[in-house]
């Protein structure tokens, strides 16, 4: 994969807008790996935790908007209490969901679920995913 | 000891194994246990976002009918609400402007909401105020030679703040369990995520998490899993039909709530038990041990 990295990129409103929404310092991480190292998700993701924080600092808005990782993690919380900078990874992953969602494009598509998805699932699960995957 | 009970949405329909059985134990217990009035969801999740006062609306409204039952402190038995109530509440202590914000925020409530609800899991009013060694006392049915795993999963626990336990190694629950008279396992799964809500339209990636967990617990020797969520009871027990369709050596294992066990140890009826609500039935393992 090919990624451009430019410094009027970095200065794109992206970056601001991930650290407030999600109130973390992006350059407070300087890359140990630990947040990957013990996330239960990284097999399902394509890029890593520890890659979203330097993607976001770079603000490689494009390839992080268009991931998959950001709709795998599960806000378990994991990477968050391993974190020996004390960012809260989770935040940074559910600021750039939310930049998507507050543009109505929902993740979950509650109307296409199928009866046989929908067989037995307790209001838990319904509720919250509905709560992070859509506006 | 008298205490106000938030109950929340599942506790009512799929996890009404989980309140039975608590309210049995609690009664067994010598607890007073009064139910909120006109309760409302808690939304199931904390809102991660600096921004997103909105979303704590609904914990804080919940919190605002213990203060009408001239009450300041209510219990939960659901991680997910606990987690919610607990850091909502955490959030309008520490930062008055949201606190007033969210008071602005409500309409038609009489009380303006401070900040001085004490929310409790289950375990730690089990475990602070009742004791584990009283519990101990009541046991009319120890829960002997049965094994088991304690699965905490991720809300109990973290973040630091609302936990009341270890991160990494939480105890509470094998503390518990001995008092119950039960030996339980170590295994390294047991604060590790389940998949959670990934359930609704991912339910391939639960099963997959459901092998590792449970797998892992079988085979330090786990006969049952103890569980305190219901979204972790109905991954690791109702997606063991997609595990095995996907891993067919698979071994089925039951997952119980930790109060089903405790009931069944302080003597509670098969009503309050309500082991029927299980897709893998835990009777046979609990009658090869004598237990009912």
């Amino acid at each position: 994969m090919r990624i451009n990295i430019s410094r009027t990129k970095i200065k794109d409103d992206f970056v601001a807008k991930v650290e407030e929404i999600s109130g973390q310092n992006l350059l407070a991480c300087y890359q140990c790996g630990k947040c990957s190292a013990g996330c239960p998700a990284v097999s399902e993701m394509d890029i890593l935790p520890n890659q979203i924080i330097r993607y976001a600092q770079l603000s490689l808005k494009d390839e992080l908007l268009k991931s998959k990782s950001i709709w795998i993690c599960a806000s378990c919380l994991t990477c968050n209490s391993r974190c020996p900078k004390g960012i809260n990874i989770a935040e940074v992953i559910e600021a750039i969901r939310l930049i998507l969602l507050r543009k109505r494009q929902d993740h979950l598509r509650v109307e296409k679920l199928t009866d046989e998805q929908k067989e037995n699932l307790p209001p838990i699960a319904l509720i919250s995913s509905m709560r992070k995957f859509t506006s | 000891m008298k205490i106000s009970y938030y109950p929340g949405c599942t506790l009512k329909n799929n996890a009404k194994n989980f309140e039975d059985s608590t309210l049995c134990s609690l009664n067994h217990l010598g607890v007073d246990v009064e139910e909120l009035p006109r309760w409302n969801c808690c939304g199931t999740v904390f809102s991660l976002a600096t921004d997103d006062l909105i979303h704590h609306v609904a914990p804080i409204r919940n919190l605002i009918r213990v203060k009408e039952s001239n009450s300041n402190q209510v219990m939960t038995l659901c991680a997910m609400c606990y987690n919610t109530l607990k850091r909502a509440n955490n959030r309008v202590k520490n930062d008055p402007e949201s606190l007033e914000k969210i008071n602005n925020f409500m309409d038609r409530e009489k009380v303006d909401y401070t900040g001085d609800v004490k929310i409790y899991h289950l375990l730690e009013l089990l475990r602070d105020e009742i004791k584990f060694e009283n519990i101990a006392k009541k046991v009319t049915k120890p829960l002997k030679n049965l094994k088991i795993a304690n699965y905490y999963g991720c809300l109990l626990v973290r973040p630091k703040e609302i936990g009341f336990d270890d991160l990494e190694n939480p105890v509470v629950l094998e503390n518990l369990m001995a008092a119950l008279g039960a030996e339980s396992i170590d295994f390294p799964y047991k604060t590790e995520c389940c998949g959670a809500y990934q359930t609704v339209d991912k339910p391939e990636i639960v099963a997959d998490r459901a092998y590792y967990i449970l797998t892992s617990a079988q085979e330090q020797g786990a006969e049952v899993v103890a569980v305190s969520c219901p979204l972790c009871a109905f991954n690791l027990d109702h997606r063991q039909k997609d595990t095995l369709r996907k891993y067919p050596e698979f071994k089925n294992i039951p997952v119980l709530y930790f109060t089903q066990l405790m009931a069944l140890a302080l003597g509670c009826s098969k009503e309050d038990l309500r082991l029927d609500l299980h897709y893998i039935d835990p009777k046979p393992i609990l009658k090869e041990k004598g237990l009912i």
